[in-house]
């Protein structure tokens, strides 16, 4: 009897992966990523840089008086009139011209001065304007009163948390819990998780639009009357969920490939990887900052591979075996009208959805309430889960979360079987979901 | 001993009884008819044979054995709603079932190429199924039920939207294969195939069985002693002895002859009145006109 769901299997996974359609999308997905990846780097670049030529017009003598010692002051002065600058300017080849009025309080805390532009310059050019001239007025005024800035700086403290040896004996020991890790847990838990929650609707749909087709193409009763129904569903779920899982394997060799490739042919683009995650944990690139390459590449070498590889497959089937046996069923439910699936599909898409928007604080709180709660929770915890591995949850958590997770596998698939069942023989009516709760009753 | 038995086999979905309390047999080798209007409950009682659904009560026996799920790989069905993998090549689709039905690769290799080449079809092996026109899809799909040679083919509506040439050419297979002793059971609601093909029908409306039998035991059971007669000359104006003149025009007339009456009796009548006769045959009812009346009779009880 098993024997017809493998037949059914290798049907619904050859059909796939010997498509063409397959093969250009696993080929060019890492290569789109790459080219995105670079994209975002070339755009971060370019807002970075000053293009802006600004002239100012300095009536208090302090700003000129001091920019005159600073070789980076990057702006240009005008002793012209005002009214005549702000006709000219522009012809001059500037974009924006800056007055500061005389100061009438020597010690003025706020000093206002003004800019004139024809087009709305940008909040991080007036921003960086106006620390640079507080920076000038702040060293003039420290120099008159024979303060050396040099020694004032001398003052500062920053107070950084390193992480102590919970056992002096053993350096490994404070590993786990440095910083570093937890920023690349953070970063590799967000990426599990959006993947999860990616995985379940490209595969989810993939099945759900397997189902229909079979209804209308009225192939499935000649189907059932070879396999059960809920063969043909397992099936089908084995088969999708294997080109899921090829799919997977595939970029998780190409997409590092292709992005050492990308990085070293544009040597201006730093860190192509870490601006990738930056979509799910933006972050991170910022406080990696203190941290060199190799003390990076190294701490993700350190991370329980062994352990966060097979869990993250265990979660991936489990995750995928739940939401898509809804998806099937769903599929099941639908005539020739698309729109219906939407209607039906509307509640699956609300729970992926909460547990997708749980990583957030998850994350931020890995070992919380929370994340315990959302992470032995079936219908959330093959997203959470993953998300949490990079930070070693206790062993029961883990172990507990499986188990209530295959249960559920379990139970869905005798659930959504019954639908299925009922579903795919059902022609031309409108079915609620009423109705599909009507049909679990149903004998067979 | 016959190879499909019901026994009071009842199926009630929600709100409505679709097959209620229906029996019949049907004999090796034969072609059996199941007849009844769309929504008789015909499909309902073939899903039940076929194990996708199963009765609410009653019993069925295939080969003499209790119904069960090992069953179906010994049937072929063509359902009336029937498809294809559109992306499917043909080859691959007509081993990929008959491997369902519990072949092994080679033999269900073998069997394909084979009831490909007995429909002159083998040059299709490698086309895909969307390629094939409408007509040359229905073969392949006829080709799909029979190629695990089944015991029991059921076919469900086989005729509809085929054209005439594909219409008699899978008739001439389906009395090929009763020849060669496999049993088909044979849904339609087209009365005049049914006289044409089958041995024994049953009659199913609303779920009922309502009629059950041999084709032609069940045309005399319900005949009405009708007669015509081709003749030339000039009608007697008067009939006797229970002759009953139906209708008449110059060359046929139409007589109801008492029950208890040969035939030979009109004709002695017939000829006695000086009328030469040309033709005598005996009008039995079509299966249609046995099924209206029967259903007539139904709703006025």
């Amino acid at each position: 009897m098993s024997n017809k769901i493998w037949i059914v299997a290798r049907r619904e996974y050859l059909s796939r992966v010997q498509k063409k359609s397959f093969i250009l999308v696993t080929l060019l997905t890492p290569i789109g990523i790459a080219l995105f990846t670079i994209l975002i780097g070339i755009i971060m670049n370019a807002g970075s840089k000053n293009s802006q030529r600004v002239v100012l017009r300095d009536d208090t003598g302090i700003i000129r008086e001091m920019a005159t010692e600073d070789k980076n002051f990057p702006y240009d002065f005008s002793d012209r009139e005002l009214s005549v600058l702000r006709e000219d300017y522009g012809s001059l080849g500037y974009d924006i011209l800056v007055y500061i009025p005389p100061l009438r309080d020597t010690a003025a805390m706020k000093i206002q001065a003004s800019y004139f532009s024809k087009e709305k310059p940008s909040l991080v050019l007036l921003e960086s304007i106006e620390s640079r001239l507080s920076d000038q007025i702040e060293t003039y005024r420290m120099r008159r009163s024979n303060i050396d800035r040099q020694l004032l700086e001398s003052f500062r403290a920053d107070v950084s948390l390193e992480n102590g040896r919970l056992d002096p004996g053993d350096p490994a020991s404070s590993a786990n819990t440095g910083k570093l890790n937890i920023i690349i847990g953070t970063a590799l838990g967000g990426i599990m998780g959006f993947m999860m929650y990616l995985v379940i609707f490209i595969y989810g749909s993939m099945v759900m639009r397997s189902v229909m087709e079979e209804k209308l193409s009225r192939i499935v009763e000649v189907m059932v009357s070879s396999v059960r129904p809920i063969q043909l569903m397992m099936g089908k779920l084995i088969g999708v969920g294997g080109v899921g899982l090829t799919q997977l394997a595939l970029w998780a060799v190409l997409i590092p490939i292709v992005l050492t490739v990308a990085a070293a042919f544009l040597p201006g683009v730093e860190n192509p990887q870490m601006s990738g995650m930056g979509n799910v944990t933006q972050f991170d690139q910022q406080s990696l900052d203190g941290f060199t390459g190799q003390q990076i590449i190294q701490a993700i070498f350190d991370l329980k591979w062994w352990l966060i590889l097979p869990v993250f497959i265990i979660f991936f089937l489990g995750g995928y075996f739940i939401y898509s046996s809804l998806f099937a069923a769903m599929g099941s439910a639908i005539n020739e009208d698309m729109g219906e699936g939407q209607q039906l599909m509307l509640p699956i898409v609300f729970v992926v959805l909460i547990a997708f928007y749980m990583l957030f604080p998850v994350l931020s709180n890995p070992n919380g309430k929370l994340a315990v709660f959302a992470s032995l929770f079936p219908l959330f915890s093959p997203i959470i889960m993953p998300a949490r591995l990079a930070f070693d949850p206790p062993w029961w958590q883990l172990l507990l979360s499986i188990v209530l997770m295959l249960a559920t596998v379990w139970f869905f698939i005798w659930l959504t079987s019954r639908i299925y069942r009922v579903g795919i023989l059902m022609y031309g009516k409108k079915i609620t979901l009423r109705e599909m709760f009507k049909w679990l009753r149903y004998n067979e | 001993m016959p190879i499909l038995r019901l026994e009071n086999v009842t199926k009630r979905y929600k709100d409505h009884l679709a097959v209620d309390n229906v029996s019949f047999e049907v004999q090796p080798g034969t072609i059996f008819g199941m007849l009844g209007p769309n929504g008789a409950g015909k499909t309902s009682t073939i899903r039940i044979i076929t194990t996708i659904t199963g009765p609410d009560s009653g019993q069925v026996y295939f080969q003499n054995e209790k119904l069960n799920r090992s069953h179906p790989s010994r049937m072929g069905y063509l359902p009336e709603e029937r498809g294809l993998y559109r992306k499917m090549k043909v080859g691959e689709h007509l081993v990929y079932l008959a491997r369902l039905k519990g072949l092994s690769t080679q033999d269900a290799t073998t069997k394909s190429k084979a009831m490909l080449d007995r429909f002159e079809a083998l040059g299709w092996w490698n086309k895909k199924i969307e390629e094939l026109s409408k007509g040359m899809q229905q073969k392949i799909q006829f080709i799909a039920t029979i190629v695990h040679d089944p015991a029991l083919i059921i076919l469900d509506e086989p005729f509809t939207g085929l054209d005439p040439i594909n219409t008699s050419l899978i008739q001439d297979e389906i009395f090929r294969l009763r020849d060669e002793g496999v049993t088909i059971l044979f849904s339609t609601h087209r009365m005049e195939q049914v006289e044409e093909m089958c041995e024994n029908i049953i009659l199913i409306h609303h779920g009922r069985n309502i009629l059950e039998g041999n084709v032609q035991a069940i045309r005399n059971q319900y005949k009405e002693n009708l007669y015509e007669v081709q003749f030339a000359g000039r009608l007697p104006e008067t009939f006797g002895e229970g002759i009953e003149l139906v209708k008449t025009d110059q060359l046929y007339a139409t007589f109801r002859v008492p029950t208890m009456e040969s035939p030979n009796h009109l004709l002695r009548y017939l000829m006695q009145a000086g009328c030469e006769i040309h033709g005598f045959r005996e009008i039995l009812p079509s299966i249609n006109e046995i099924f209206i009346h029967q259903v007539k009779g139904i709703s006025h009880e």
